[in-house]
């Protein structure tokens, strides 16, 4: 995709938080970009199939909405490839990182309940023949503001 | 608060992402059986109650050159890691922060925290300044940075995603 303009970079900066919940929240938007509601749609979606954008929407607090814990192997090297595919392929697993430690693959299991991410981890488990880390939130200190970009 | 089955169809119906169409909620609702009316006083209720902590655009950072994705440990003692968990949530360049079990033996470290960046040293030296100014610096941490992301999406909570 061409590089963002000024308008790309406020549309990603300008409304992480409190998007508008009104019946046209795009024509708002463009109301105070002095764009076209049709030409924030448009860029949204280009920067959405750039990735850029994963999407537009709720970042829930955590456990309110369900269970989820976050997990890491220690595997061998060799053998990355095959183990973070088996994890990627399970549908409650939505971040999967390699990281530099001996617990080299860290991901997220998020499930409707805590049985049902025991269960996530147990096949996890017997298909990397791995003993999983299982490190559920105790506690959360953070506050979401998003994040600034450019400034 | 509590969610309702019907929040909780909303909330997995959006975590696929808001409908980039004229009429986003009411396009939303329509498969929940729910009116543009109905979406909009839920939303807000979950915002309200805080079971909706953010809404807005969602970005992905890696595109946009902050490649430095450091997930932050420290042992901090229990007794002090409340304390630590707010100050270090105070913190600008911190983005997440987290305590997290123990795992004797072979995990010691109870406390976490992201800061993303876009260079590896720099964010190594925002890691060390952070340490020192929360005075920090004499607890065990360690700095895992990401490498290959294999998979990120927005969480799915509910059967219907």
């Amino acid at each position: 995709m061409p590089p963002l303009d000024e308008t790309d970079r406020r549309l990603l900066d300008d409304f992480q938080r409190g998007f508008p919940l009104t019946p046209r929240p795009y024509a708002v938007l463009g109301q105070r970009l002095g764009l076209a509601e049709d030409e924030v749609r448009r860029r949204l979606g280009r920067l959405h199939d750039a990735g850029i954008i994963s999407r537009v929407g709720a970042v829930v607090r955590p456990h309110t909405a369900g269970c989820s814990t976050l997990a890491a192997l220690a595997v061998p090297p060799a053998d990355l490839e095959r183990v973070a595919a088996l994890v990627s392929a399970q549908p409650e697993v939505n971040h999967n990182y390699q990281r530099d430690h001996a617990f080299n693959l860290w991901f997220v299991i998020c499930a409707d309940s805590r049985e049902a991410v025991g269960a996530v981890l147990e096949r996890i488990a017997d298909a990397s023949g791995l003993e999983p880390l299982d490190l559920p939130l105790l506690e959360d200190f953070h506050i979401d503001l998003g994040f600034p970009l450019w400034t | 608060m509590d969610l309702t089955p019907l929040d909780r169809a909303l909330l997995a119906a959006l975590a696929g992402g808001l409908p980039l169409s004229e009429r986003p909620y009411a396009d939303l609702g329509t498969p929940l059986g729910l009116d543009e009316a109905t979406v909009l006083a839920r939303l807000a209720a979950l915002q309200e109650g805080g079971v909706i902590r953010r809404f807005g655009v969602v970005v992905r950072h890696r595109p946009l050159g902050f490649t430095a994705n450091a997930m932050v440990v420290w042992d901090i003692p229990d007794a002090l890691v409340a304390e630590a968990g707010r100050r270090l949530a105070e913190a600008p360049e911190v983005r997440l922060c987290y305590r997290r079990p123990r795992r004797p033996g072979r995990w010691p470290y109870s406390l976490f925290c992201m800061v993303h960046g876009r260079d590896r040293a720099m964010v190594t030296a925002q890691v060390a300044a952070l340490a020192r100014r929360l005075e920090l610096d004499g607890y065990d941490h360690r700095i895992l940075f990401s490498g290959r992301c294999f998979k990120q999406c927005g969480a799915h909570y509910g059967k219907a995603a």
